[in-house]
């Protein structure tokens, strides 16, 4: 009897303990890794973005403080990178969540076949990026590509060329691969929101008298809005974070006319080994979307606080 | 609601765009690839060739270190999926069933990683791996990799594992299910759908991704598919029948495991939809 | 042996104390329904039974022996979910045999407990199906055969019918009462917001109310000797009206004459020193009278409800507030506009004191 008292006694403290650290014992192996394999690089890089440091220079490593950033300052093909990645993702993002949009419409409502279709316009985004990149490049290219032949035809080009080295153009080459690339994305994460719509709230309408158009704009637009908010937020810093299809497809060129400065850091991390001035850029953009995306933050509250 | 006939003639037409859209540039590089080399320019803009052949692929496979990213590319992308669906599982499980103090912590420390600029973390990580002896090799990506995916990952599965009611384990752990009889036989095979996603997806990301296997590594024996493509291309810049054999080759396992596993995705993406 | 003794149970979420302190002891064979307003944790009082949440503090003993830590499938119960919970990747027949699987009977031995448990719940033909292709009855009955297999000797149930539609449930809980006459040495644990429910099917209720045990006793008992205010408006639908008065003259009858106006006489007996006491009376709205001449009350009648067998009257209550209810039987479609006396057999007639029966004290 006291034996048996004496385990209950002990038994729930031990059991408790046990208990409370089985969530940590089933995170832990996942947060070790991201601590060490991306938090602690992080700090490093920021490190590095006050630092000489350059992989081929055995007598880098020293603390240079701004440095790096007064040199930034003055850098004319920083600036031009960073108005690229506006142009870049501004057009990207824009572009991917309009056809986004009505491809997750066109698909919300049934039709013999939607699996199949549903499937087939999806695959691009199981396309490895640097493939799409090369993919359109080949399709831009007049010697094996239809593309430059057909604008020609339709007169959008005076000549059937690559548009890839065609400094004006160049820039719609990654973006369309983006865009085709990116679509089903916005498709897929804007169906499940759409799904996610009461049907009984579509019917109450029409019984309403509300046409298409208004139980677009009152039902389906509100109820999206706030999946919309998150994705196009999310998906901007992502795309200008997103060298892949530019360094396959152009390499920031011709004239740095396609370099955004995601890009550009790669190169100077890549090609100069100077890992300090490309830590100190990626710095700088870090910054520069966290100030946006706070900015969209402060945005979205003061309208809630409004409505 | 009656649909009205012209309408529905559009939205077939529309839908019949996407798919044209969604699938040319794959129809295309199929296209060449089969095209024989002496047809290449004179039919380059002909919908298919008057004569097709594989030896672009046969080249492809015997004559170039193809064979080795492909097998590198399985390899990295392979372990990266399984691992990742491991870690994912068990973080995923613990932010959906429990409810403990560093959870939101956890869960804003998964957020901001994908935030910030992964290029930034090329030179870092590369200082931090070249000493370990992990640059140029597969192990180094698989462990990098891995820590890129399981962010996303652990929100996927969580989604998965919020849509299984406790009920369920509480009935079987009531029916007398140890914990493990109730993981393998109620929580497993209501999950599968979630892992199989997971597994596609990480494979899909793991097998694309190019600027980490560029930085770290160097030469052809340890090259992942996208690096090796891109040297192909370099290398062989005038041979587009045999670029776009390559390509084709690389597309196929992404593809195949992504038709796979697609319905679970849009699946899995609802059900975070549906909780915001 | 399956008596349940529940020796000042406590449990708190956190800081957040939900019960403190309940007791309540449990005879083999009964059928105890536990009721109470939402969130007064009647689910968190059955699944610390059933050995889903820990509990904070104080004993359970099933048939005499401490179970505070044995795991749920060694208590020798099971439970009925209100989700049903049937897992959803197996046929009927395969969720009602995972439990006896896990507890290695012989192939012969489950298969004559799964037929038999079928048999009786008409569930036979559906044996092969999954959950999925069942209607909501169909599933609530899986999940009560689920039960019934394994045989145990308490039957924890949470809400079981709250998701079926209103025939549905009526015929499921007649199936539950025959169940439970079949198992006459079964205990069953029961929990419900339907009156219905726990008037018809309870030995006894058990009414839940702030954190404890409200009162305990036969469904008449509670509605006949509610012990407080409280259990007086929770037993009994419409819910029993109150009206507030002071004591006038005590013995073994005693009036009180209302603010409204009115006197009541009351058989509950009072002391002198009860003399100028603030009561509250209650009567229920089936234990008004119209009456000619001095009643309680007399009030407009606002709203007639037809029920056909009984009429409900909505009465402006003297004074101001809330409507007072009066049940009368047969049909009065005349009264609607009409002022009325209403009046009361003394022996209807409850009193509470600060909230608290004065029966009881
Ligand atoms: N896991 C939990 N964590 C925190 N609070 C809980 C938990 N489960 C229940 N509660 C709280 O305990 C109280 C009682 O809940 P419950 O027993 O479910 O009530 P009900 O009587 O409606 O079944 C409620 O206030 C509820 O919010
Ligand atoms: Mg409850």
């Amino acid at each position: 009897m006291t034996l048996a008292a004496h385990s209950h006694a002990a038994k729930p403290l031990r059991k408790r303990i046990a208990d409370a650290s089985e969530p940590y014992l089933y995170s832990a192996p996942a947060l070790i890794l991201i601590i060490g394999v991306m938090l602690v690089p992080l700090v490093l890089g920021i490190s590095y973005a006050f630092r000489d440091i350059q992989l081929l220079n055995p007598f880098s490593g020293g603390f240079i403080g701004l440095d790096h950033f007064r040199a930034l300052g003055q850098d004319q093909a920083f600036f031009r990178a960073l108005r690229n990645t506006l142009w870049w993702t501004g057009a990207s993002v824009f572009l991917q969540f309009i056809f986004g949009l009505i491809l997750a419409l066109l698909l919300d409502k049934p039709f013999a076949g939607r699996g199949l279709v549903q499937a087939l316009v999806f695959l691009p985004w199981a396309v490895p990026s640097f493939l799409a990149g090369l993919n359109w490049a080949w399709l831009f290219n007049p010697v094996i590509g239809p593309l430059p032949h057909w604008l020609h035809a339709l007169g959008l080009l005076d000549a059937p060329n690559n548009i890839l080295s065609d400094p004006q153009l160049a820039m719609w080459g990654p973006i369309a691969a983006n865009v085709w690339w990116g679509i089903p994305f916005f498709a897929i994460t804007l169906l499940a929101a759409l799904q996610a719509i009461p049907r009984d709230l579509y019917e109450a309408a029409s019984i309403d008298g509300a046409g298409p158009v208004q139980r677009f704009l009152s039902i389906t637009l509100p109820f999206l809005a706030p999946t919309i908010a998150i994705t196009i937020l999310l998906r901007t810093v992502w795309i200008s974070n997103f060298a892949d299809l530019i360094v396959v497809m152009t390499n920031g060129g011709p004239a740095d006319r396609t370099q955004i400065v995601a890009s550009y850091i790669f190169t100077q991390a890549f090609k100069r080994l100077d890992f300090g001035y490309a830590s100190a850029i990626a710095l700088v953009l870090l910054v520069l979307l966290l100030v946006y995306s706070l900015l969209i933050v402060l945005l979205r509250q003061t309208m809630l606080n409004k409505g | 609601m009656k649909s009205k006939p012209v309408l529905t003639i559009l939205h077939r037409l529309a839908i019949l765009a996407y798919v044209v859209f969604a699938l040319f540039p794959l129809f295309w590089l199929l296209k060449v690839s089969v095209t024989p080399n002496d047809l290449l320019y004179s039919e380059g803009v002909r919908m298919w060739p008057s004569r097709t052949s594989f030896d672009h692929y046969a080249f492809v496979i015997a004559h170039s270190a193809f064979p080795t990213f492909f097998k590198n590319s399985l390899i990295v992308a392979g372990s990266t999926a399984v691992t990742v669906t491991i870690l994912a599982s068990l973080a995923g499980y613990a932010l959906s069933r429990f409810n403990f103090k560093a959870k939101y912590w956890i869960v804003a420390l998964m957020l901001i990683t994908q935030m910030f600029p992964l290029v930034m973390l090329v030179a870092p990580i590369f200082k931090m791996l070249s000493p370990l002896g992990l640059t140029n090799s597969l192990t180094g990506l698989v462990i990098v990799y891995t820590a890129f995916n399981v962010p996303f990952a652990t929100f996927l599965m969580q989604s998965f594992f919020d849509g299984i009611p406790k009920d369920l384990e509480e009935a079987a752990m009531i029916d007398g299910a140890t914990q493990f009889v109730a993981f393998r036989q109620i929580i497993l095979p209501l999950t599968l759908p979630g892992i199989a996603a997971t597994l596609g997806f990480v494979f899909t990301a793991a097998w694309s991704e190019l600027l980490f296997a560029l930085m770290l590594i160097s030469g052809n024996d340890s090259s992942t598919f996208p690096v090796g493509l891109l040297t192909f291309v370099s290398k062989f810049s005038v041979d587009f029948g045999q670029m776009m054999a390559a390509g084709v080759l690389a597309l196929i396992p992404a593809c195949l495991f992504f038709l796979l596993i697609q319905r679970y995705l849009v699946q899995g993406l609802t059900a975070g939809a549906v909780k915001g | 042996m399956a008596s349940i003794d529940i020796q000042s149970i406590r449990k708190s979420f956190g800081a957040f104390p939900v019960l403190h302190g309940v007791d309540l002891t449990i005879q083999d064979g009964e059928f105890i329904v536990l009721v109470g307003p939402s969130g007064c944790g009647k689910s968190t009082l059955l699944r610390m039974i059933a050995g889903l949440e820990r509990i904070s503090g104080g004993d359970l003993l099933i048939g005499g022996q401490r179970m505070n830590d044995v795991p749920p499938a060694q208590r020798g119960i099971a439970m009925v979910f209100q989700s049903y919970a049937l897992y959803p990747h197996m046929t009927v027949r395969q969720n009602m045999e995972f439990a006896l699987q896990i507890a290695r009977m012989p192939k012969a031995e489950i298969d004559k407990a799964v037929e038999n448990a079928a048999r009786i719940l008409q569930l036979t033909p559906y044996l092969d199906r999954l959950p999925k292709a069942l209607s909501g009855g169909q599933r609530q009955r899986v999940a009560i055969g689920r039960a019934i297999v394994r045989d145990p000797k308490v039957f924890l149930f949470d809400e079981p019918l709250s998701n079926l539609d209103a025939a549905l449930r009526v015929a499921t809980r007649i199936e539950i009462a025959q169940l439970k006459e079949a198992m006459p040495d079964r205990t069953m644990i029961y929990v419900t917001h339907d009156q219905v429910e726990a008037m018809t099917l309870a030995s006894r209720i058990v009414v839940l109310a702030r954190k404890g045990i409200a009162q305990v006793g036969t469904p008449l008992e509670l509605y006949e000797r509610p012990v407080d205010e409280f259990v007086a408006q929770f037993i009994g639908s419409p819910a029993m009206n109150l009206l507030a008065g002071e004591i006038i003259a005590t013995g073994a009858e005693t009036v009180v004459r209302l603010d409204g106006g009115g006197t009541a006489r009351s058989a509950v007996p009072t002391q002198t020193s009860d003399m100028g006491r603030k009561v509250n009376i209650g009567v229920r709205p089936e234990d008004l009278l119209a009456v000619s001449g001095d009643g309680l009350f007399s009030g407009e009648v606002q709203i007639v409800e037809a029920l056909g067998e009984v009429t409900q009257l909505y009465v402006a209550r003297p004074g101001g507030g809330a409507h007072i209810i009066a049940k009368l039987p047969g049909i009065h479609p005349d009264l609607r506009h009409k002022t009325v006396t209403f009046g009361a057999d003394p022996a209807k007639v409850h009193l509470f004191a600060d909230g608290r029966s004065l029966l009881y004290r």
